[in-house]
């Protein structure tokens, strides 16, 4: 009996633990959809660049893991920069579908151009960071649980209090919220629309290359990991698009319960359910709680 | 009073005469090599098909769903497992109920449009995207137990007579989407098509005037799933002549997404050009890596740049276009005619001139 409950805390814990890695990639979305009422569908695509960036700037030019971090966060940069400049603005006054094609399309842009530039093959990413239990943990609460996981969400945590505190606490952060609420009212009062949105998606680009390191650190620096970025929509309706708790409670949640499912009703359909299982429990929320878990109340004026 | 919507004007019954004429004639008697019919026209009707399915929920229902190639599974599968199992239906009488399957499974993922909309449900049909590749894949029913991942699929045979060179492929394709696309459009043009835009250009304007959402939304799915199941059947038995759910991954619904958007949300001919697009694009690009830079271009490069292109266009196409190249080419057309009556408006201004 103990036996199966220690399996099932472990089962448990590490879904949670992998949700974190959901929860980083949701924290981009929500990021530009806070400040912009934007969806942005090239997140995973950004992931995938910026990691993929990242690791062409240390291994095809030997340059050290610092500079090459910095290095693919400023490149994140200057594509919000472009984004910003020619993409968002010409779609100032589009509707919401038109930008989400748009933004659909841009992903597609950067996963062509990543891949152009830095390959197709697989890439290893060595964080220095082990995929394998931590001995101290496995030893006296007899749980297996990898060093990467406890790292990634450690650092979703702190990505996560860091961006509270900015948005809640910070000028910064009351441009954006005042952005987000109403892009027009807040410019006529002379908030710097150019730069909030330049912002935020500059902090989406590093956020994505912060998720993009766990992830590739995890399964290779490879194209699944645009596919696997798209787990993050699920997350998101879960946990709200509009909230950073949301994302990251609704990550948990994603990968604790795929995590269990799989485990214990899987082997009954021949595995493999966490493909879809995320997007079923989205479903279910979207036909009892459309606005997600911490997300504003849907409000459609006529 | 008239039923206006369901004539057809003399306009129509040209275009229809020239296609016929076109791709009944023409080009089966100018067009020999079998890697045109193999590689190029039996994939583009197919898709074509799906994307007029794609079409129907998302440009005329406006209704954004990201699941097309999940449905052309359904329907690919349904036709192996009918032809396997109930031979007595006949190729056509497959068809027609791969179809209905595909719809049944379309009116099940179609049910949260009811609630939500815009990415929410792209979310909810992307279940249906995963959840039906899935379902084949692991139930080794739907594949008939072939261990191989890989199965063949049958011959096609009408009324006894097999179809199995490229050109019958060809015409099987040919008959079967003309039928759909002629169907398509008098959907579109009547009543039914009447309420899927009213249901896209305001749900809740189109509600408070008697169209019933759920009866819209739902009538939508499922035509746009049978469109796509067909369009699958076809798509694995004419072209792919095997059946693998890897060929119906997500990489398939985007594109059947693209050619939709780029052809132009809410038309048909907009369906045909979009597919002929993507299609024919990669093709012309490999062209020229082979020609011009005699493969000094790595292949890989190559794709990298078709997709660079594909998402500059949407980009593009979005900011200037947002109904895509079928309104380009309406746009073209009214030039032309406004070029060619412009002298006639030129001399009757000068006579006024020379009146006064």
């Amino acid at each position: 009996m103990a036996n199966e409950l220690l399996f099932f805390m472990e089962v448990l814990v590490g879904g949670l633990l992998a949700g974190t890695m959901y929860s980083l990639v949701a924290l981009g979305f929500v990021l530009i959809f806070k400040a912009s009422a934007t969806f942005n569908f090239s997140q995973g695509a950004m992931v995938f660049f910026s990691v993929l960036a990242f690791c062409g700037f240390m291994q095809d030019f030997n340059i050290p893991f610092v500079l090459a971090f910095i290095l693919a966060a400023l490149l994140m940069v200057v594509v919000g920069l472009c984004t910003e400049r020619f993409v968002l603005r010409p779609l100032m006054n589009a509707s919401e579908d038109t930008v989400l094609m748009a933004t659909i399309g841009l992903g597609y842009v950067l996963e062509g151009l990543a891949q152009a530039a830095w390959g197709v093959e697989v890439r290893r990413l060595d964080l220095g960071i082990g995929d394998f239990p931590v001995p101290w943990i496995a030893d006296n609460l007899k749980l297996f649980i990898s060093a990467l996981d406890i790292t990634a969400g450690l650092v979703a945590a702190l990505m996560i209090i860091g961006l509270f505190l900015l948005f809640k606490y910070t000028k910064i952060g009351l441009g954006l919220r005042a952005v987000a609420d109403d892009a027009g009212a807040a410019s006529s009062i002379g908030i710097p629309l150019k730069h909030i949105m330049l912002l935020v998606w500059s902090a989406a680009g590093v956020v994505a290359l912060v998720a993009g390191c766990m992830w590739g650190a995890r399964a290779g620096v490879q194209f699944a990991l645009v596919d696997l970025a798209l787990k993050a929509l699920p997350v998101l309706i879960i946990g709200g698009f509009s909230s950073i708790p949301g994302a990251i409670v609704g990550g948990l949640i994603i990968g604790a319960v795929e995590k269990v499912l799989e485990v214990y009703i899987g082997p009954f359909f021949g595995g493999a359910i966490e493909g879809w299982a995320p997007y079923v429990l989205a479903i279910f929320f979207l036909l009892y709680r459309p606005e997600g878990l911490f997300g504003e109340k849907i409000i459609r004026r006529v | 009073m008239k039923p206006v919507f369901m004539t057809y004007t003399k306009k129509d019954l040209t275009n229809l005469a020239v296609c016929m004429v076109l791709s009944v004639l023409i080009i089966p008697t100018f067009i020999k090599t079998e890697y045109w019919y193999t590689s190029i026209l039996i994939p583009w009707l197919c898709l074509a098909l799906a994307t007029i399915g794609q079409q129907i929920v998302m440009g005329y229902t406006g209704q954004l769903a990201l699941g097309a190639a999940g449905f052309m599974a359904a329907g690919a599968f349904a036709m192996f497992n009918l032809i396997l199992r109930v031979p007595d239906l006949g190729f056509v009488g497959s068809l027609i109920v791969s179809g209905l399957i595909a719809a049944a499974f379309g009116i099940l993922f179609g049910l949260p449009s009811l609630k939500v909309r815009g990415i929410y449900l792209m979310v909810a049909t992307l279940a249906s995207q995963f959840f039906i590749i899935w379902m084949i894949d692991k139930f080794g029913w739907f594949k008939n137990y072939d261990s191989s991942g890989i199965i063949t699929a049958q011959d096609i045979v009408i009324l006894g007579k097999p179809f199995t060179t490229p050109l019958a492929m060809y015409f099987v394709c040919l008959a079967v989407t003309t039928v759909l696309t002629l169907l398509a459009m008098n959907m579109a043009r009547g009543s039914t098509g009447r309420n899927w835009m009213a249901v896209r250009d305001m749900d809740i304007a189109a509600e408070s005037m008697g169209v019933s959402l759920l009866r819209t939304k739902v009538q939508a799915f499922a035509i746009s799933a049978f469109y796509c199941g067909v369009a699958g059947a076809l798509f694995a038995f004419c072209y792919l002549k095997s059946l693998e759910p890897v060929a119906f991954d997500i990489k398939l619904s985007f594109k059947i997404l693209f050619m939709c958007i780029l052809g132009g949300l809410g038309t048909i001919n907009g369906a045909f050009i979009g597919a002929a697009f993507i299609l024919l694009f990669p093709v012309l690009l490999n062209a020229v890596g082979n020609n011009v830079f005699h493969g000094a271009i790595d292949a890989t490069i190559i794709s990298s740049i078709e997709q660079v292109i594909f998402g500059l266009l949407m980009i593009i196409f979005m900011i200037y276009e947002p109904l895509g190249m079928a309104k380009l080419w309406e746009n073209l057309k009214q030039s032309i005619r406004l070029k060619l009556s412009s002298s006639g408006i030129k001399s009757v201004k000068s006579s006024a001139q020379k009146s006064e």
